[in-house]
């Protein structure tokens, strides 16, 4: 064989476009894709075909990019999707948008139309640079051969860095198509001169929070997000049982800290803790680890930690005196930061007569409901049993409403990234796709999806799935026939005008379940609850539970929007 | 409050797009933007002014821009001393009875006639903002017919003396 044939048959072997992308998916050593295929990807999954990468066949776009979410919030791991151009992209926004409040590392891989047709309105052809521009957090459309292996390279740093977030690479069928002749892959370095991350604390900074926080007498620690995404809950721990600081979580920071941990307040913000809203309240050192003081969090801002300096550690410095007046800004990411804090050996708080107050506010004002026979099961109940039957250890996934504050209330985390739930976007449908991919990260953990009745008839088809991997996801319909959230919303601000969030109909889920050969039940009483939960938790097949629960339950305390977070209503004994 | 602010980004298809859809998602009001090649390949200037409402939001504006991938370096150029030029071509209609009028105003401005026709001459002036709006007004009672500007483009001096005030007009 004659040297340029060698070559040639060198080159042949580097491939397609599409096969640089399957190629490049296995040097970043991603482990499954979650995906949907089509026309303008055609080249891709043929070249899947011949190269194989653990591919998820979601039965949407939509269910797609939840499991990816599900799997990356719960292994750390930046999640892959690949859909078709036109619709299969525009299926995804959901999910993109999703991902981008959530800060979740994605890499969304987008078939296009042919170069030669873009702009022509040609057959499935949408815009999905211009659409998903302002909810990713960088995009790219492939327009060159060449650039491919670096613009891959680039989306996976950029997803999976700084503040993570998803990233879309849209490819144009001629390029997955085109042969790719260079043979210097491995050559083509990332290249982002605007974008570089800080993650190592300012000295100065630390010594300034430092200050604060020993001088303080009543500090509190607000712990969020980047807790997790740092993989920083042993150091926040040991900061916290060191220097004697109570710690409150956001909604998605629940995890960061054991749930049952002697110094944790419970969750703060609208459906927060009396405790943790109050310690927010009176605290006059609040040091905010990791979360973004979203709305829901804060309430009314003029009433926010009015009497506290704030000190706040984020790796995103846009989120920094964003909504809150920050007196110590600390860019970082949260583990170096509470390394750092950790090494400074500060003069410690005197704190006891804090703790003391806050550990009086827990017993006289605790999470409440009254439990009736009669009335059948409350929704609350129904978590503490799950949270009972798996001991505080199992991976929790939800929508968005009631059953996702009553799981953040009553679910208490023993360990960090076992919480899986839509909280930014607020996405109804998100949480059973996300057990999905929560359960294929961690094929030994217990997942059990809590999902309201109307959420999950939003990607329910994602069942099929289920069908085919047989996981052993254990969803719980928390049924109240209503959109709770609006319904309660509609109790309360809208003197119970309940405009189209009464559910009339609904399917027979048990039969649904069994449809998709997974096996279904029905549970109305706490008797039935307990037995059917302890026999499905303890099943290595898929469950569905139908859970019947009271409908016209509220989620208490409250904190009304515009209100302040010392305006709780719903509070025991207030 | 009216800031001026430049920015340099990798000149790549969407990056005006990127830049003009976060302002617009954040609320922010651009009055003018004007994108061009430097000396260095492969990157843009972009100048623009922009009203925010205080200096929390014009810290979140700076912030924001500074995240996207393609912005190197963001700056707020409206307290230093500073270089800036705006084009402006306007069509005003001169018929021969004003015609000297109007060129006796015309020139301390240093316009220049760009394009003449029987009724029409189309002035281009150059300046800062306020010099061109004080064109405008002058030339505005003779009647207007069209005008277009390219909004603002500008530098840093190199020699930064903390207060010199700029001069409004010329």
């Amino acid at each position: 064989m004659n040297a340029s044939l060698t070559e040639a048959t060198d080159l042949k072997l580097k491939g397609s476009g599409a096969d640089i992308l399957i190629q490049s998916l296995k040097q970043q050593g991603v482990e499954m894709v979650f995906g949907y295929p089509g026309g303008a990807v055609l080249p891709i999954y043929d070249a899947l075909h011949r190269n194989p990468i653990k591919h998820i066949l979601a039965r949407h776009e939509q269910g797609a990019i939840h499991a990816a979410e599900g799997y990356a919030r719960v292994s750390g791991k930046t999640g892959v999707v690949i859909a078709t151009s036109g619709p299969g992209a525009t299926n995804l926004v959901t999910g993109i948008a999703d991902a981008m409040l959530d800060s979740l590392p994605l890499v969304i891989f987008t078939g296009q139309v042919a170069t030669t047709v873009i702009g022509t309105d040609a057959f499935q052809e949408a815009d999905i640079l211009g659409i998903t521009q302002p909810i990713t957090k960088h995009n790219y459309q492939v327009k060159n051969i060449e650039d491919f292996p670096r613009i891959i390279k680039e989306a996976f740093h950029i997803a999976s860095t700084g503040r993570p977030g998803p990233v879309v690479v849209d490819i144009p069928k001629d390029i997955s198509n085109e042969l790719f002749l260079n043979n210097s892959m491995e050559d083509e370095e990332i290249n982002l001169p605007g974008y570089q991350p800080t993650t190592k604390p300012n000295y100065l900074q630390i010594q300034k929070a430092v200050k604060a926080l020993s001088n303080a007498k009543k500090p509190l620690i607000l712990a969020g997000a980047g807790v997790l995404t740092a993989k920083a809950s042993t150091e926040l721990k040991e900061f916290v049982e060191r220097y004697q600081i109570p710690v409150t979580n956001t909604l998605l920071g629940l995890g960061s800290i054991a749930g049952n941990h002697n110094l944790f307040l419970g969750m703060a913000g609208m459906h927060g803790t009396y405790t943790a809203n109050t310690a927010i309240c009176e605290c006059d050192v609040l040091m905010n680890i990791g979360a973004r003081f979203d709305d829901r969090l804060t309430g009314n801002l003029a009433h926010f930690a009015p009497n506290a300096k704030v000190i706040h550690i984020d790796i995103d410095p846009a989120e920094i005196g964003k909504n809150v007046p920050t007196a110590i800004p600390i860019v970082a990411d949260a583990k170096e930061a509470l390394l750092e804090l950790l090494k400074q050996n500060f003069e410690k708080p005197d704190t006891v007569e804090w703790l003391k107050t806050l550990s009086e506010n827990s017993m006289n004002f605790p999470l409440q409901y009254k439990a009736d026979k009669l009335r059948g099961i409350l929704p609350q109940q129904a978590i503490e049993l799950i949270h009972r039957l798996t001991k505080g250890d199992a991976v929790v996934t939800t929508d968005v409403g009631q059953h996702q504050m009553w799981a953040a209330q009553y679910y208490s985390f023993n360990h960090p990234n076992n919480w899986v739930t839509s909280g930014g976007l607020g996405t109804m449908g998100f949480g059973f796709p996300a057990a999905i991919g929560a359960q294929l990260a961690k094929p030994d953990a217990k997942v059990i999806s809590i999902v309201g009745d109307a959420g999950f008839q939003m990607t329910m088809q994602e069942l099929s799935l289920l069908q085919e991997l047989r996981l052993p996801v254990k969803i719980v319909i928390i049924n109240n026939r209503c959109l709770g959230m609006v319904r309660q919303w509609q109790e309360t601000f809208y003197e119970e005008r309940y405009s189209q969030s009464l559910i009339p109909v609904q399917p027979d889920f048990v039969k649904l379940a069994e449809a998709y050969d997974i096996q279904g039940y029905k549970v109305e009483t706490m008797e039935e609850a307990e037995e059917v939960f302890a026999k499905a938790f303890n099943s290595n097949e898929p469950v569905l539970i139908d859970c019947r629960v009271t409908q016209l339950e509220n989620v208490y305390p409250m904190v009304s929007p515009g209100t302040g977070l010392h305006e709780m209503i719903g509070v025991k004994g207030v | 409050m009216k800031r001026i602010i430049t920015t340099t980004v990798i000149n790549q298809s969407g990056v005006l797009n990127r830049v003009t859809g976060l302002l617009m998602k954040r609320q922010f009001n651009i009055e003018s933007i004007s994108v061009g090649h430097t000396e260095q390949p492969g990157m843009s200037k972009m100048t623009f002014v922009v009203n925010v409402e205080d200096k929390e939001k014009l810290e979140q504006l700076l912030k924001q821009l500074q995240k996207q991938i393609d912005v190197i370096k963001v700056n707020d150029i409206t307290d230093k001393a500073v270089v800036m030029r705006e084009l402006a071509l306007i069509k005003v209609v001169t018929p021969p009875s004003v015609r000297n009028e109007i060129y006796s105003i015309v020139e301390p401005f240093r316009a220049t006639v760009v394009d003449m026709s029987k009724n029409v001459t189309t002035f281009q002036v150059t300046g800062d903002p306020e010099k061109i709006e004080a064109f405008i007004d002058l030339v505005k009672p003779y009647g207007i017919k069209e005008l277009t500007r390219t909004g603002v483009s500008a530098f840093v001096r190199e020699t930064q003396k903390p207060y010199t005030a700029q001069l409004s007009i010329l």
